[in-house]
């Protein structure tokens, strides 16, 4: 059964390999560049204190390949359950090869096991290597993206780390179950799509950030957390402030919300894109725009007068818990699948 | 004599709709035993119960003394060559004969190899680009040489050509001598059991009307033709399989073990077709009487 599971999965496992290797390759050839030429650019610049700039310099210089190889790792499990899950179990079913190898001296259980344990191991195998290969590489340009694309941000967390491991042994099972149910390859492909893909979005927008209690602090204002300072003269000149989604002390932490606060602790906006009305007098004192250094005195000012910065976060040291967590949930989920799948096929599938 | 194929009140459901019922069936050991019937009387039905395929809705089914599929050892006892003999189109001939190998415990490789090349397939070739004639053949190559005690064939021959057909009910029939196998074979037609068969199955309507050895259904079953009678007039050990009737004359098929006396009859055998076109006839004269009353 060993080889007729290795028979049927051997040309798409090589295809799957090849492009691995190729990619293995790629990286291996540049990371350790990369890796070389961010701590020089880092000795550099925490000589001159430059290193913001350097960090849009370096990450924007390779934008590009950061999102094509986080693509390949996201897009992964997603294959694996569309061309190796769904039609595992429904193109024997539509060829009637099934009633070939159900009736060979061995039971539909051994056979759905044999099968579902090599391919699905060799997909996890694969997600694992590529998401794993793919985290080195990237930890350069994980450590100088800008809040959005750090390493705890929605896009990136599942594009590196263990989780993609899980995610392809979910999609993978999701296809097969989704196939059995179904019993016909295209419509089980779009399914399993469809139902892959909302999976993946509602996991990062409705069930990570409750994985553990998120924090939430107040901070003064800063350049880590204000994007820009403005002045709105048709709201009786008041100081804008707009926020950023970062927190001052703890560099990559995933922000799930911030607003402004005032000494009392009464918001006054948030900072979710939208500008923040600060009721500072802006015709005298440090906020005038008369005064020259601008930015720095009037933030100093705002600080005084006990405006904060109250954000709910996860620091960027959960990201291997989280990522712990969300392997186990989905390694859950995907044991779930397994066994319904087992059921069906020894209930119903005939 | 032990069975090989034991039903009791067998039925199977889909959805609402009956696809066997009430079938109670008892196949001894050593036959070639035909399965005829119409398209979807539930013949294929009754062989994937045989074979484990399906779980039996109502009554209960052994085969080999066993449940069907009920494990490898049973599984190992029991071959089954599909409907339309499906075989992995992107595997060769000889790894569908490795396929074989791997998941049989009793394969005999020599023998599969031996067959292979006697009916000229080239072990290289893909399954995908045989032809139907050869694909049954290699189905069947698989079902024999895993050395079943019963081979269950599905329409084994309704994709081939007449002289496919032949050749493949050949190369069964020296099999089935060679190996002492007890063979059920279904069909919707009679002309490719003749010759084959020694035991006979008719379904009709989901439902088993007779099962029988040919020989005695043969010795059994007569037609009378004769001066117009009411079927009530006739002996009581005469059961009526069909009736026709014009104004001055009566044609029955009847089964009966006595010999028939009435010197008003004209008496004549049946070919095995007639036989099973009778029994095909009554259930539709039923029905049509049935829907008759239905309409008044």
């Amino acid at each position: 059964m060993i080889w007729l599971t290795w028979r049927q999965l051997r040309a798409s496992a090589a295809m799957l390999a090849a492009v691995l290797v190729i990619l293995a390759i790629v990286l291996a050839l540049t990371g350790p560049d990369l890796a070389s030429r961010y701590s020089a650019g880092i000795t550099a610049c925490t000589q001159d204190n430059t290193c913001n700039r350097f960090y849009d310099r370096f990450f924007g210089g390779h934008e590009f390949s950061f999102m094509a190889v986080s693509l390949v790792v996201l897009l992964l499990p997603a294959l694996v359950g569309l061309f190796w899950g769904a039609p595992l179990i429904t193109r024997e079913l539509e060829a009637g090869t099934h009633l070939l190898v159900w009736n060979q001296s061995i039971t539909r259980a051994r056979w759905l096991a044999i099968k579902l344990g090599l391919t699905g191991l060799t997909a996890v195998a694969a997600a694992g290597l590529c998401g794993l290969m793919v985290t080195w590489w990237s930890d350069p340009l994980d450590k100088s993206a800008s809040e959005s694309l750090a390493l705890m941000a929605p896009l990136v967390f599942g594009a590196r780390g263990i989780a993609p491991m899980g995610y392809a042994a979910f999609a993978f099972v999701l296809g097969i179950t989704v196939g059995m149910l179904v019993r016909r390859t295209l419509p089980a492909m779009a399914l399993t799509l469809a139902v892959f893909a909302a999976i993946q979005l509602a996991m990062p927008l409705l069930v990570r950030p409750h994985l553990m209690p998120p924090v939430t602090s107040t901070f003064e204002l800063g350049q880590t957390n204000v994007d820009g300072m403005g002045m709105n003269r048709d709201q009786g000149g008041a100081v804008e402030i707009h926020l950023r989604s970062a927190v001052p002390g703890h560099a990559g932490a995933w922000v799930l919300s911030g607003s402004l606060v005032d000494r009392s602790g009464r918001t006054l906006g948030s900072g979710g894109g939208g500008e923040v009305a600060v009721p500072v007098s802006t015709t005298s004192g440090p906020c005038a725009p008369s005064g020259s250094p601008f930015m720095d005195a009037c933030m100093a000012e705002i600080n005084r007068l006990g405006y904060r910065q109250k954000a709910t976060y996860h620091p960027l040291e959960r990201f291997w818990p989280f990522q712990w967590i969300e392997t186990g949930i989905y390694a859950l989920l995907t044991l779930g699948l397994t066994w319904l799948s087992f059921w069906w096929i020894r209930r119903r599938l005939s | 004599m032990t069975s090989v194929l034991q039903a009791q009140g067998l039925g199977k459901k889909y959805g609402k709709r009956w696809a066997l019922r009430e079938c109670t069936i008892d196949i001894p050991a050593g036959h070639v035993v035909g399965l005829v019937g119409p398209n979807g009387a539930g013949k294929t039905t009754l062989l994937k119960l045989a074979s484990g395929q399906l779980e039996p809705t109502a009554g209960g089914i052994t085969v080999l003394g066993g449940r069907p599929a009920g494990g490898p050892a049973q599984l190992a006892k029991v071959g089954f060559v599909a409907q339309d003999t499906p075989v992995y189109a992107g595997l060769a001939v000889a790894e569908h004969l490795r396929l074989g190998e791997r998941l049989n415990p009793r394969w005999d490789a020599a023998f599969a190899r031996e067959r292979i090349a006697r009916l000229g397939l080239v072990p290289t070739q893909r399954a995908g680009k045989l032809s139907g004639g050869q694909r049954a053949q290699l189905a069947l190559t698989l079902g024999l040489a895993k050395r079943p005690e019963l081979l269950i064939l599905d329409e084994p021959v309704a994709s081939l050509d007449p002289l496919a057909r032949r050749e493949f009910l050949q190369s069964l029939m020296e099999a089935t001598v060679e190996h002492e196998l007890s063979v059920v074979l279904s069909s919707h037609l009679v002309s490719d059991l003749e010759r084959v068969c020694d035991f006979l199955i008719v379904l009709v309507d989901s439902r088993v009307q007779v099962a029988g050895e040919t020989d005695k259904l043969l010795a059994t079953h007569h037609r009378l033709i004769g001066p117009r009678r009411d079927p009530d007039r006739l002996p009581a050990d005469q059961h009526v399989v069909s009736a026709r009737h014009t104004d001055r004359q009566s044609t029955y098929v009847i089964r009966t073990d006595a010999p028939i006396h009435d010197p008003a009859w004209t008496v004549t055998q049946l070919s095995l077709e007639d036989l099973v076109l009778a029994y095909m006839d009554k259930h539709t004269a039923e029905n049509r009487r049935v829907a008759l009353e239905v309409q008044r």
